[in-house]
């Protein structure tokens, strides 16, 4: 894979990556994951795929929306505090406009026919752009046996229970953390 | 004072939900509809069909539309400062302690065992999303033809969203 060349983010370049990402996430959640993708890993080149993931799994174990959790993590790791404050700032303005010109001038809540059928179309893309990220994502990622079972356990215990994303998580750290621990004691370094 | 009663609201929704936006949807509910009555259980229905047909995460949508509601502009901002702060307090020390231990050989294999798991839960969403939206041919036609150009193309996802839509309203 080739990466593009990192360019140094600047406030107003992240302002506008996570503006972006605010203005075009329909759905909510992780249906924001591609666009957000696609301004930070393939557009920017300010993290690596690898990276991306971290975030996402401390963005997914936080409580709070996904689209802001990443943007706090995101900001600080490439500016520091004020960074949180312009991506925040960024995701969170498109709808706060939206909403507020919205909340002021709708009388019935009835949308208009157009508009729900446009809706009615990119619903099923959404489904699309969430299942290419994973797939993505994961040819990057289930590269050995090791990844391979973790996934195929994860996958496994999410399809027969209603576990929370943040225990999968918290269970799937705690298990390469002890792992570790069991190699480093064969005197196997990481 | 309405906006100190807006932003600890939102606050604690903001603290207890996990998982994004849709698993706040009924937290709000309780907060807003049963507990304070500040909304009508037709005004939360409504926020809903807004919050779906608008973008950006429904967390801050519904934050926004309720707060108006209740007080406002001002409301508005009380209540999206409810909903980002508890994010900020948990997420910041994450990011501080993730800093603090980069590098170390236990934390590289912690995370690195959580990225598959990472993968799946992608996968997950897309199931569960793609239950209540593709439900007839041409839904699954659209979702095809999207998976098929994004994974064959480098067309930029926006643009795709925005193609789907006109096909929406061609087709439906």
């Amino acid at each position: 894979m080739v990466l593009p060349a990192p360019r140094n983010p600047t406030l107003s370049t992240l302002f506008w990556s996570f503006f972006r990402v605010g203005a075009f996430t329909f759905g909510g959640g992780l249906a924001m994951l591609p666009v957000m993708q696609r301004e930070i890993v393939d557009r920017q080149g300010w993290q690596s795929e690898h990276e991306f993931v971290d975030v996402l799994a401390i963005a997914q174990s936080s409580p709070g929306a996904i689209a802001i959790n990443t943007a706090i993590f995101t900001g600080y790791k490439l500016l520091g505090v004020p960074g949180v404050a312009v991506a925040i700032a960024g995701v969170v303005l498109p709808s706060f406009l939206i909403i507020t010109v919205l909340a002021a001038t709708l009388t019935a809540a009835e949308p208009p026919l157009l508009l729900t059928k446009f809706f009615l179309g990119i619903r099923p893309a959404v489904v699309a752009l969430i299942l290419a990220a994973a797939i993505g994502i994961g040819r990057n990622v289930l590269i050995d046996r090791f990844n391979i079972m973790l996934a195929a356990v994860a996958l496994g215990v999410s399809l027969v229970s209603n576990i929370h994303p943040a225990i999968l998580i918290a269970g799937a750290a705690l298990f390469g953390y002890l792992h570790q621990q069991l190699l480093s004691r064969r005197g196997v370094r990481p | 004072m309405i906006y100190l009663e807006l932003f600890i609201s939102f606050f604690t929704i903001g603290a207890f939900s996990f998982g994004g936006g849709y698993a706040m949807i009924p937290l709000i509910e309780r907060e807003l509809v049963r507990n304070q009555a500040w909304l009508t259980a037709q005004q939360f229905i409504d926020i809903l069909a807004i919050a779906e047909i608008t973008p950006g995460p429904v967390a801050i949508n519904a934050a926004t539309f309720a707060g108006y509601k209740v007080s406002g502009l001002l409301g508005g901002i009380a209540a999206n400062l409810g909903i980002v702060v508890p994010s900020l307090m948990a997420v910041m020390t994450m990011a501080y302690i993730v800093q603090r231990f980069q590098g170390a050989p236990l934390l590289k294999s912690a995370l690195a065992a959580v990225r598959p798991v990472v993968v799946v839960l992608i996968f997950m969403a897309a199931v569960t999303v793609g239950r209540q939206t593709i439900l007839d041919f041409k839904s699954a036609g659209i979702a095809v033809l999207a998976l098929t150009l994004m994974l064959r193309t480098k067309l930029n996802p926006i643009l795709l969203l925005i193609g789907a839509g006109i096909a929406g309203v061609i087709i439906f």
